[in-house]
């Protein structure tokens, strides 16, 4: 693979910080030296950065108020960890 | 060992991101509000077998998502890995990404992407079958780890990337119906 297909082929391991260190520098220096590999770069994390910003939401204040008086309601009960756990779906592998 | 009476002080912070995520996979406010709910009564019984010093947000996102997938997927029958179109690999940067060269500016994307709308971008992610949307939520809105997201979905990492790969495509082919509907972008033959 050409240094330009490598740099094409390993974006989303690099913006999802999947690459090790080795990779990441080798693409980082390519990027630095080639403007066509750089652009389609640019544009995947400013997409990522986008689409983050917009989908962020205002948390309803009653929603807070409902979920602060249903965890007091919960303080008064004996602690369920170990039924809670029982009952996770990964604990009831083992039983079958 | 967790305590209990750390869990408000430490899980109502990250409130604003679960609902987010709850919105994205609910689609519909007042399910998301019962789903937040549900999350955090979970989380607080199971609170008990929370390990200290491990990550409180993705142990969060697993709660939610499991008790998402139990409640709402039961609910309906829509066909999911089968009906994503395959489409290339850089498919909005191929199409819009070239305007920058017309308008001779380099910040010309940067501005282009900036004019999708919340409601536009969240109904783009909102249109993906449930699996792809449940990736890309976890992975570009809240940042977690491949590895993370594999645990969260209780799916192998292989499967993640995969669904991260196509479903990041058809995003991006939806937000580019959007471009071309307000005339952002011009239309491809």
């Amino acid at each position: 693979m050409s240094d330009c297909e490598d740099a094409l082929h390993e974006l989303y391991g690099f913006l999802d910080g999947e690459l090790n260190a080795d990779r990441r520098e080798r693409i980082k220096a390519h990027l630095d030296d080639c403007q066509p590999c750089a652009e389609p770069y640019d544009f995947e994390a400013e997409l990522r950065e986008v689409v983050r910003r917009k989908c962020q939401e205002q948390v309803p204040a009653h929603l807070v108020a409902k979920v602060r008086a249903a965890l007091d309601g919960e303080a008064g009960l004996p602690d369920l960890a170990n039924r809670a756990q029982a009952s996770r779906p990964q604990a009831r592998r083992h039983q079958g | 060992m967790a305590d209990r009476s750390t869990f408000a002080d430490l899980a109502m912070d990250l409130m604003p991101s679960l609902y987010a995520a709850a919105l994205r996979m609910t689609r519909n406010p007042s399910d998301a509000e019962d789903l937040v709910q549900e999350t955090y009564l979970r989380a607080y019984r199971g609170f008990g077998g929370f390990e200290e010093g491990t990550n409180l947000k993705a142990w969060l996102y697993r709660i939610l998502t499991n008790t998402y997938i139990n409640a709402y997927r039961a609910k309906k029958r829509r066909p999911d890995e089968t009906d994503l179109d395959e489409v290339e690999d850089l498919y909005l940067y191929r199409r819009i990404g070239g305007l920058e060269a017309a308008m001779a500016g380099r910040s010309a994307e940067d501005e282009l992407l900036d004019r999708f709308t919340d409601a536009e971008v969240k109904e783009a992610i909102e249109a993906l079958p449930e699996n792809f949307r449940l990736a890309v939520l976890l992975a570009d809105v809240e940042g977690f780890a491949y590895k993370e997201i594999a645990d969260i979905l209780d799916i192998p990492i292989g499967t993640v990337m995969s669904r991260l790969h196509r479903g990041r495509k058809a995003l991006q082919k939806r937000l580019y119906q959007f471009a071309v509907e307000r005339n952002l972008a011009p239309t491809q033959h």
